[in-house]
């Protein structure tokens, strides 16, 4: 399977990834952000291309979803490749606020409002 | 995240949250995505995996789509601590086992509904109704055109009291903004109530 042939993509995506079609952690979802560790540990080793990408896109905090649509490649990708930045100490990453049906978060959903009234 | 012992934060992150678009095919979703987005909507497409898809589910879709299901999504910067994000959901029902990841940890969703052909947001209310995600409708209309009063539509669509029913362009910023705040106002309500 190849994707983006348009764009004249030469690599397949599995071999992005090693052959591994599964994320080995869960810390990401479309909205969690992730940064770069910077200046990155002593021990970093060197990085495949499109580790390397990540780690210039995520100078600062952005999300796992826009990262995706910035390289180009499927979400499920990027997330693998993530995975082993964040086991190689090169990002952090946060987990989107957490929303709560049974005790909803009013100083949250007030901000986001007041934001919206800028618009 | 719980249980890890890496680094799962960064102090200078903002905070994220998500709404999601939902409503038929074509009903105009991505076009409200980029009315407020500050960025123009960016585009994941995720191949499909075949498991968990019927071979019959595949029927249908143009050869050019067979392999990927495109999202669209933007983004709203509220303050330097929180982002929130916008969700276009993929229309079509034979997408929709992507729809139990994307609702997870949403503030709620915006169904709209095109005037012309009510029907097709049908599904997604029933989404939504059935996980008590909370929802706003915005009815959009075809060259902002409005031919029915919103208590029509909530007739028509047979949504309980508390969802409200909005009137918009999904054309247009202010409209588009509005529709965002009621679902916003909505949340609150219920919070208060709670």
């Amino acid at each position: 399977m190849t994707v983006g042939d348009p764009a004249g993509r030469l690599v397949r995506l599995f071999a992005l990834t090693g052959g591994r079609t599964r994320p080995s952690r869960a810390d990401f979802t479309l909205i969690s952000t992730v940064t770069a560790v910077d200046p990155p540990p002593a021990t970093a080793s060197r990085c495949q291309p499109e580790h390397t990408r990540i780690l210039r896109l995520c100078a600062e905090p952005v999300a796992v979803a826009e990262l995706a649509a910035r390289l180009d490649l499927p979400v499920s990708v990027v997330v693998i490749l993530l995975c082993d930045l964040l086991e190689a100490g090169r990002i952090t990453v946060r987990p989107p606020r957490p929303v709560s049906r049974t005790t909803p978060d009013l100083d949250l959903l007030q901000k986001v409002r007041d934001g919206l009234g800028r618009l | 995240m719980a249980g890890s012992d890496l680094a799962t934060d960064a102090s200078s992150a903002p905070d994220t949250v998500k709404i999601l678009i939902a409503g038929g095919f074509g009903v105009g979703k991505t076009t409200l995505v980029g009315s407020v987005s500050e960025i123009v909507p960016l585009r994941t497409e995720e191949p499909l995996t075949m498991a968990g898809l019927g071979v019959d589910d595949l029927e249908g879709i143009e050869e050019k789509r067979a392999t990927t299901v495109a999202l669209d999504f933007g983004r709203i910067t509220i303050s330097r601590e929180l982002v929130l994000y916008l969700f276009g959901t993929p229309g079509q029902q034979r997408f929709w086992f992507m729809w139990n990841d994307l609702a997870l940890g949403a503030l709620g969703a915006v169904v709209l509904v095109d005037v012309r052909r009510p029907e097709c947001s049908f599904a997604a209310i029933d989404f939504f109704e059935r996980r008590g995600i909370p929802f706003v409708v915005g009815v959009n209309g075809f060259h902002g055109e409005h031919p029915y009063p919103p208590e029509d539509i909530r007739e028509a669509l047979a949504l309980p009291e508390h969802v409200r029913v909005l009137l918009c362009d999904a054309r247009d910023r202010e409209s588009c903004r509005d529709v965002l705040i009621a679902l916003i106002d909505q949340l609150i309500a219920a919070a208060v109530q709670a």
